[in-house]
């Protein structure tokens, strides 16, 4: 247990210290209690279903041509608000890079960045859901310190 | 009265407040409701922004604070702040992970109290009770300051601004000052809450407005002054100041609609779907707006009745066609959540709002068609003016505790800054704001005198001249939808100006007058609607867009004035004959069951329609 909690306060800071969450995870963190004992989870799970679909979406808009910035922006627009709910960082900043080839009418750099923007929202998710794993099967950190 | 206004959140507040949390996204929506829960708030939650006007409407009393994000799939979040502000008069925070100074500075535009970036923290949304107390407190100053505004200032500044020159002179608003010993009570009813934060205000039903419209037609618009009105409409309760605050309204109201009108004369004939087509970008287009359904409507079919009632007619379906984007859209939705969810008086008074915000839409559009109804229409707008003289918020919450919406909005208009947006009309060019309190200008009432007419098109105009009642709730739904939009503008106007909230003012006052006539005319049914419409039409012909605008911020006002139905009663009676109208009390019954078939119009609707009103 304690090796299991060890590990699992490592991955998290990692998470940070690469640059993979940003503040707004600390703040989900601290909403969780004994009402919502998986919270961040929750949140993060939710965000995937969500976010998977946008993507779709983006990607098929991506296909057709001549890009329609405007529309693409708009997704973008949306979907790093999405992003920022958990606190996505490396996500978010391809994101906003989009938006910029956008805003250029650069459909090759748009087209770059969003190949980008799924490898980082890829890889958010596994580490995401390594962590959460983990953080199960170490049990509640909160519930191991409270006193019975 | 004041029972729905007690709320779990009164006792410890801010705990219990109850927020509505709009966002399309899922997973937002989730983090924002538990972070509000954890601050003790009492959580509602919705992915449309139709939904959640729906829930608004449905519950006009439910809700202390909407917390919306902008960008949304089925409606804009900014119109939809303005469709809050108009018809509920609750304070909205916009989020959005935009921070763009522009984005920012379109909300505040569109009177949002907040404006915060995602993501949130926490301590934010810890701390937007404060515009939910603020909004309180500026209630009940206003309500307060609503006695000590003579209007005078309002008047002559006003009067500045118009040829015509319609303000009255302040002989006029002292000599009435005896009328306020008149029925003190409702003085003392409506102000003396104010501390407790429930205010029981005048509520200018339709019909007390349509008395109110017809005296100031009566007595012509440069001559008009608080007294010489009060006589004329012969209301035992009603005081010199409620008059005065109220034709401070009402010439705002005027004077914003013809801001609009100007603005939308300086478009060149803007077409609705224009306008339509985007949410009111700032008040500019919600003025062109109401000024291309002025023009539509302006055909010769508008009688001028002579009264204030400005010839709405912009039919609401005019409205709707123009008004595509921003009314059609509200004009969709109030149907449904007038007619749909909103129970009796909540209902009328979406049902109101929305008239006055499609009549003023449709006013624009008349605004150019018309010609020789303008003429008329000029005039009245002009008296509408003088009557319009800057109200302050007071006013109108006096006039309508009932109408939450319309009442808010002024509110809203007050506290927000004053931009100069209404460039409008012609005459009012100069936003003059009557007393330090309400600034809003007297121009902008003024224009808004052929709006005051509308109040009478309710449901006929929307239609169609010869529209009767069943119009009417046409008109109602049409009415409420446009109200948004319509108002939505000049409530953004008054933010810019504070004579805005006294469009609404007006818009009050033109309800009250309009709906005073039509009590009177009560015996002649419905029919008269028809004389309405045209009148109003010819109002709005002449007076342009301004106008329209005011309309829509008059119509608002008045329903908040708690006879909504009255009002559109009114609308459809033609007032041209100012008989003594029946005590007032008398008249929302009778509007009601005569024109009414909704939403009757009874006493006890009122002090229902006051709690509506505050929100807090």
């Amino acid at each position: 247990m304690d090796k299991n909690q060890r590990q699992v306060r490592l991955m998290r800071q990692s998470l940070f210290d690469q640059g993979f969450l940003d503040e707004q995870f600390i703040q989900l963190e601290e909403l969780q209690d004994d009402a919502n004992p998986n919270f961040v989870e929750e949140i993060a799970t939710s965000y995937y279903q969500d976010s998977s679909r946008s993507l779709q979406t983006i990607e098929l808009a991506l296909e057709k041509t001549p890009h329609d910035f405007n529309k693409l922006d708009g997704y973008m627009h949306q979907f790093k608000g999405s992003s920022s709910s958990i606190g996505a960082k490396k996500v978010k900043a391809e994101c906003q890079q989009f938006r910029e080839y956008c805003k250029a009418g650069n459909g090759e750099g748009c087209m770059r960045t969003f190949q980008a923007l799924k490898r980082e929202h890829a890889t958010l998710k596994k580490r995401l859901e390594a962590y959460f794993q983990l953080a199960r099967q170490a049990g509640p950190i909160e519930t191991a310190r409270r006193p019975k | 009265m004041e029972s729905s206004f007690s709320s779990p959140r009164n006792d410890s507040f801010p705990a219990g407040l109850r927020v509505l949390v709009v966002d399309d996204d899922p997973t937002w929506l989730k983090i924002l409701e538990k972070m509000l829960k954890k601050c003790s708030y009492e959580v509602t939650t919705c992915g449309l922004a139709r939904d959640a006007l729906n829930l608004l409407r449905e519950k006009k009393d439910g809700y202390d604070i909407v917390v919306s994000d902008v960008n949304m799939p089925d409606m804009d979040g900014f119109k939809l702040l303005e469709h809050v502000g108009l018809e509920m008069d609750l304070p909205v925070i916009m989020m959005s992970v935009d921070g763009e100074t522009s984005r920012v500075m379109k909300g505040v535009q569109h009177g949002a109290c907040d404006y915060l970036l995602k993501p949130i923290r926490m301590k934010e949304l810890r701390n937007i009770w404060q515009h939910v107390f603020r909004k309180k407190i500026h209630e009940i100053r206003d309500i307060e300051s609503h006695e000590s505004i003579e209007g005078i200032q309002l008047i002559r500044n006003g009067s500045d601004q118009y040829d015509e020159g319609y303000f009255f002179s302040a002989e006029d608003l002292t000599s009435s000052r005896k009328r306020k010993d008149v029925d003190n009570k409702y003085d003392d009813k409506d102000f003396s809450d104010c501390s407790s934060a429930k205010k029981a205000r005048v509520v200018w039903s339709v019909d007390l407005h349509q008395k109110f419209v017809k005296a100031v037609h009566q007595i012509g618009f440069d001559k008009v002054g608080p007294k010489k009105i009060l006589d004329l409409m012969n209301v035992p309760w009603l005081t010199r100041e409620n008059v005065a605050s109220h034709l401070q309204k009402y010439r705002l109201y005027l004077s914003r609609l013809q801001k609009e009108n100007d603005i939308k004369s300086s478009f060149g004939g803007t077409k609705h779907s224009d306008y339509s087509s985007k949410d009111l970008q700032g008040i500019l287009s919600v003025q062109n707006s109401i000024n291309i359904q002025q023009n539509d409507v302006a055909h010769g079919s508008y009688r001028f009745s002579g009264n204030n009632l400005v010839a709405q007619n912009a039919d609401p379906k005019s409205n709707e066609g123009d008004i595509k984007g921003i009314v059609s859209e509200p004009v969709a939705e109030p149907k449904k959540g007038t007619t749909g969810n909103i129970p009796d008086s909540q209902k009328t008074r979406s049902s109101q709002m929305d008239f006055n915000s499609s009549y003023a839409e449709t006013q624009k559009g008349l605004v150019g068609n018309v010609p020789d109804s303008q003429k008329i229409r000029s005039s009245q707008m002009r008296v509408n003016h003088s009557f319009a003289s800057v109200e302050s918020e007071v006013n109108l919450t006096a006039f309508d505790s009932t109408i939450p919406a319309t009442y808010s909005w002024n509110k809203i208009q007050l506290e927000k800054e004053h931009k100069p947006l209404i460039q409008l009309n012609n005459g009012f060019s100069k936003p003059q704001l009557p007393g330090p309190q309400h600034h809003f200008q007297a121009d902008q009432l003024q224009s808004i005198p052929s709006i005051s007419s509308r109040p009478s098109i309710p449901g006929g105009d929307v239609t169609g001249s010869s529209k009767s009642k069943p119009s009417y709730s046409e008109y109602t739904n049409h009415h409420g939808s446009h109200v948004s939009p319509t108002i939505s503008p000049t409530i953004s106007a008054t933010d810019s100006f504070p004579g805005q909230t006294k469009s609404c003012v007006v818009d009050h006052q033109l309800s009250e007058t309009i709906s005073t006539s039509t009590s009177n005319m009560k015996n002649q049914g419905i029919n008269l609607s028809t004389d309405l419409e045209s009148a109003q039409r010819n109002l709005i012909l002449g007076s342009t867009s301004p106008f329209a605008s005011l309309d829509d911020e008059f119509q608002i006002c008045w329903y908040q004035g708690d006879c909504y139905g009255m009002n559109l009663e009114l609308q459809n009676v033609e007032f041209s004959e100012y008989t003594d109208p029946t005590h007032v009390t008398e008249v929302p019954a009778h509007l009601y069951d005569a024109l009414r078939f909704e939403y009757p119009c009874d006493p006890s609707e009122y002090s229902v329609l006051d709690q509506g009103l505050f929100i807090a």
